[in-house]
């Protein structure tokens, strides 16, 4: 037998599941303790996904159980649409099936691979069936699945199909058996936490062995499904127009408009002239030559950036802060949504946060929470755009050290919205390095980082407060003692030095040759209306400025003055007289004021 | 000690400080302290006394940060201990003070350094010094051997001193307080203040004082106020000229300058610690290649200290800016014993009479 012939009979097309089953790695789940990570993580995107496009707010319950020394039980169950039985098999039961692939819209899955191919690692590792029970309604009864993966035929294996006796009206539970650890717990417990800081408006329970973690719901808002839209005519693949084109029906001009987002009838015209074809031919009719010249023609037209508010789902600030404030206590924590943007035709947001302070760890590095589609992304950090455009950015300049990441109690956030995020790898766990995103990214931490070095100033400043205060409140009274111990007098009245560095309003009586000085001060940072009340047997009538108000009571005057004072600045009104009776003043807050007469110290 | 007018003056000097905090506090403000700056950048040469002073900058320390109030405090209490010293007629030494301070709570000294910076600042605001006070110093005078004849005022009676007769090959250790010496007579064409204990003991066995009529005096390192003092005293009120024999590096220019021009750290006390006459005898860098001396080469210290040097405004004439560019160009330096390579009696028959008569000393 010819080589040729011995290899040809050797020679067969390989299924999809046969391919993973090798390649376990591409999808995530290339050792056991990742595995179980993946696994989660899939069904709970799934969930996610499901409920946002029923709008529902998602309850998610998910349950690890360890069978044996071994073995472990997963199970994610939510509140979602279901799914009518007659998919179950294959949703669950052959990779490549999913509803999602051929939208051009923001989602957290793609391509219907996620959870399958974990079906398929339970089914490697411990041979079990996958158990499905899924319910779309009340009115309908719920499913039992048992399912296996024919993996040369890439197929599913109805093993069991009954109805079930579920208390819930409608949503799905999975349930797959693994060869497994729970060695990276630490690392699931991060992914549900972070999870649930881009999801406020889910509820996420979870019961890992016996250890019960839960993050609450913030939100009750229903996040509107994003809608899919029509490819934009930018960095559209050849393969794809040709499929487009040979199931359209209209002629190539009408193609141009309904076919893409954001082409019409001037834009279509325009690129017909150039491309050199007549808008009246029949799309379908097009020959590859002709495809090629059409495609050249659509990219040299001016065409506005795709309608990213209907396809793309951003957290915005308010929820991702809230989130945030939720699962960690911060000092500070601020968020910037970007403006949509374009990379080859995809329109995508960039979010990112900063949060300072509290209970992140105050030294090594910063903590990078990375979020594609709100899904975080827990492997290849080192790989990421994200944390490339990070470490170009000059942190220094924002008074925080660095090491490559900035170094301190910093947490950073960033999450990239598209329509189809550019990963590095099937298995979603890093961003590739597209000029576009990073630097929408460096501009948005650049905005951050500003306002996070303000807060720290500020904080500063607020130190150096409480350190004067500090010595206000206990040296001076020490060096009052000791001062007056050395001059043989009684110790001085203190306290309008206090109200001097504990930034108070201070009010002062004092008489000197026959003058009496009634004088506030608003050491304050805002301006203070007050009155100034005056009760003394002196003749208030002849003072400058004059009283408001006099009032003789017996032989006593009571003067009344009502003033506003600028911040640092000071009032003062003199009368001839004694210097005897009291003053006070009303409008501030009583731990806010300072009242001395300084005519009874000597 | 009895209590003398002179403590009544020291006394209402260091009450009326307090008396100024007081003044401060009772009128609303937050007690503060101006002082002069104590830097290299801040001292000026006074013409008339011929000497380095502090100038005119100022620095301000306010109670309103902790660590400023804390100062103020402790400042404070040793006015107060001072006080309560100078009405019991009692002394004690600046480590005694120190250990003292330890009953002052919150007040109390974190280090030796600290208390002594206080007392500086304390003398430079006075205008007094610390003998006033009844602080004695910690430090040992230094010795002198020569034809000097004096009186000492102790605390057991006064004893007459002839530096040369009647004292051991040691010599006559200085006091702490010069000012209890009252001098009698001498014999003496100049003195030479030596900064190692082994070229005054060369010159005292090679008979260099009865040669050449002179006084040695051992500088023991860095001289302290006492030994500055004596020099001062000998040269102001004997009219003698002094000259300082040290080490060829730039360590030991700078204790020719605390004698000569005034150390930063004590320029409020140059008027009387300072002898404007005192001349730099060696080892000069120029000697080091004319004599051909055993030398090392500088470190990078040293070259940092010669650097620095020329910057430093005391050391801002000809001759040095000359001898320090030198010192930089050949990269070396030498001890003041080097010369024993020539022979033991080469620095007192050679080196020295060359030096002094080139000075018109001899």
């Amino acid at each position: 037998m010819a080589i040729a012939e011995k290899l040809a009979s050797q020679q067969k097309s390989i299924s999809v599941a046969e391919f993973f089953e090798k390649n376990k790695h591409l999808l995530g789940f290339d050792s056991p303790t990742r595995g179980i990570i993946t696994t989660i993580k899939e069904a709970i995107d799934n969930s996610l996904d499901a409920c946002e496009e029923a709008e529902v707010l998602p309850d998610i319950w998910v349950s690890i159980t360890k069978l044996t020394k071994e073995t472990i039980r997963i199970a994610v169950e939510d509140n979602g649409p279901g799914i009518v039985p007659d998919n179950v098999p294959y949703v669950f039961g052959k990779l490549l099936y999913g509803s999602r692939f051929h939208q051009i819209r923001q989602s957290r899955g793609q391509q219907g691979i996620g959870i399958s191919a974990a079906v398929l690692f339970a089914q490697l590792t411990t041979g079990v069936p996958a158990r499905v029970i899924s319910r779309t309604g009340a009115d309908k009864p719920a499913y039992l699945f048992d399912l296996m993966i024919r993996t040369e035929k890439n197929e599913p294996e109805i093993i069991r199909k009954e109805e079930y006796n579920w208390d819930r009206t409608h949503g799905t539970r999975i349930e797959l058996e693994f060869t497994g650890s729970l060695a990276a717990k630490r690392r699931l417990i991060d992914y549900l936490k972070y999870t649930a800081v881009v999801n406020p408006h889910a509820r996420i329970q979870a019961d890992i062995d016996g250890e019960w973690h839960s993050f609450e719901r913030v939100s009750d808002e229903i996040i509107v499904s994003p809608q899919a839209i029509a490819p934009h005519p930018y960095g559209i693949e050849f393969g794809t127009l040709k499929r487009m084109a040979a199931i359209s029906k209209d002629n190539v001009h009408e193609f141009l408009i309904t076919g893409f987002s954001r082409v019409g009838l001037k834009s279509a015209d325009q690129m017909l002239k150039i491309a050199g074809i007549k808008g009246t031919r029949k799309a379908k009719g097009l020959s590859s030559e002709h495809l090629k010249t059409l495609l050249a023609a659509m990219q040299e037209v001016d065409v506005p950036p795709p309608p990213a508010s209907l396809c793309l789902s951003p957290i915005t600030e308010e929820m991702i802060v809230q989130g945030l404030e939720k699962e960690f206590e911060l000092d500070f924590v601020k968020a910037r949504t970007r403006k949509a943007q374009v990379f080859s035709g995809h329109p995508f947001i960039v979010e990112a946060a900063i949060g300072y302070g509290g209970k992140l760890d105050q030294e090594g590095q910063a903590l990078l929470l990375r979020f594609a589609n709100r899904v975080p992304l827990l492997y290849q950090q080192g790989a990421c755009a994200v944390t490339n455009a990070i470490a170009g950015i000059n942190w220094r300049s924002y008074n925080i050290s660095q090491q490559s990441l900035p170094i301190g109690p910093i947490l950073l956030l960033v999450h990239v919205a598209s329509t189809n995020v550019p990963f590095t790898s099937e298995s979603k766990d890093a961003i590739a390095a597209i000029p576009e995103i990073e630097k929408e990214i460096t501009l948005a931490l650049q905005d951050l980082g500003r306002e996070l070095k303000n807060f720290i100033n500020k904080r500063d400043r607020n130190k150096l407060a409480e350190d004067r205060a500090r010595a206000v409140c206990s040296i001076i009274p020490d060096i009052a003692t000791k001062v007056a111990e050395i001059v043989e007098l009684p110790p001085p009245d203190i306290s309008p030095i206090e109200g001097q560095i504990m930034r108070r309003v201070v009010a002062k009586k004092k008489t000197e040759d026959g003058m009496v000085g009634v004088s506030v001060t608003n050491y304050t940072r805002k301006p203070i209306e007050v009155m100034v009340y005056s009760l003394s047997e002196d003749n208030q009538e002849e003072a400058v400025p004059k009283p408001d108000f006099i009032d003789v009571i017996g032989s006593e005057f009571n003067a009344v003055w009502r003033i506003t004072i600028e911040p640092e600045s000071a009032w003062k009104a003199t009368y001839p007289g004694k210097g005897r009776g009291t003053i006070d003043i009303r409008g501030v807050d009583e731990k806010m004021k300072v009242v001395v007469d300084l005519d009874g110290i000597y | 000690m009895a209590y003398t007018e002179k403590d009544k003056v020291t006394q209402e000097r260091l009450v009326s400080i307090a008396a100024d905090w007081y003044g401060q506090m009772a009128g609303g403000q937050v007690p503060s302290i101006t002082l002069p700056t104590r830097t290299k950048a801040n001292i000026e040469y006074d013409a008339k006394t011929e000497v380095w002073k502090y100038g005119s900058k100022g620095t301000t320390r306010t109670a309103n940060s902790a660590k400023s109030a804390l100062h103020i405090l402790k400042m404070a209490y040793v006015v107060g201990f001072l006080k309560q010293q100078l009405n019991e007629s009692r002394s004690s030494t600046l480590r005694e003070m120190y250990y003292i301070s330890e009953g002052w709570k919150r007040a109390k000294f974190a280090a030796q350094d600290e208390s002594n910076m206080l007392v500086e600042d304390l003398e430079i605001v006075t205008k007094l010094s610390r003998e006033a006070f009844h602080l004695r110093p910690e430090e040992d005078g230094a010795s002198i051997y020569g034809p000097l004849h004096l009186r000492e005022q102790t605390k057991r009676g006064n004893r007459d001193i002839h530096c040369q007769e009647n004292v051991g090959e040691a010599g006559y250790p200085i006091p702490s307080n010069v000012e209890n010496i009252k001098f009698l007579d001498h014999d003496a064409s100049f003195i030479i203040a030596m900064e190692t204990g082994g070229m005054y003991a060369r010159l005292m066995e090679n008979g260099f004082d009865e040669e050449h009529n002179a006084i040695l005096l051992h500088l023991k390192g860095q001289p302290a106020r006492s030994t500055r003092r004596m020099l001062k005293r000998m040269n102001n009120e004997l009219g003698i000229p002094v000259v300082i024999f040290t080490d060829g590096d730039p360590w030991s220019y700078r204790i020719f300058a605390s004698i000569a021009y005034g150390s930063i750290k004590a320029a409020h006390m140059s008027d009387i610690l300072v002898t404007p006459a005192a001349r730099f005898i060696g080892v000069q860098p120029s000697d080091i290649s004319d004599y051909n001396l055993p030398s090392d080469t500088l470190t990078e210290g040293d070259t940092a200290a010669l650097k620095a040097i020329l910057t430093d405004p005391r050391f801002d004439t000809e001759y040095w800016r000359h001898q320090i560019r030198l010192q930089l160009e050949i990269g070396l330096k030498s001890e003041q014993q080097a010369f024993a390579s020539r022979g033991l009696d080469y620095v007192t028959k050679e080196y020295l009479p060359t030096r002094l008569s080139e000075m018109g000393i001899l």
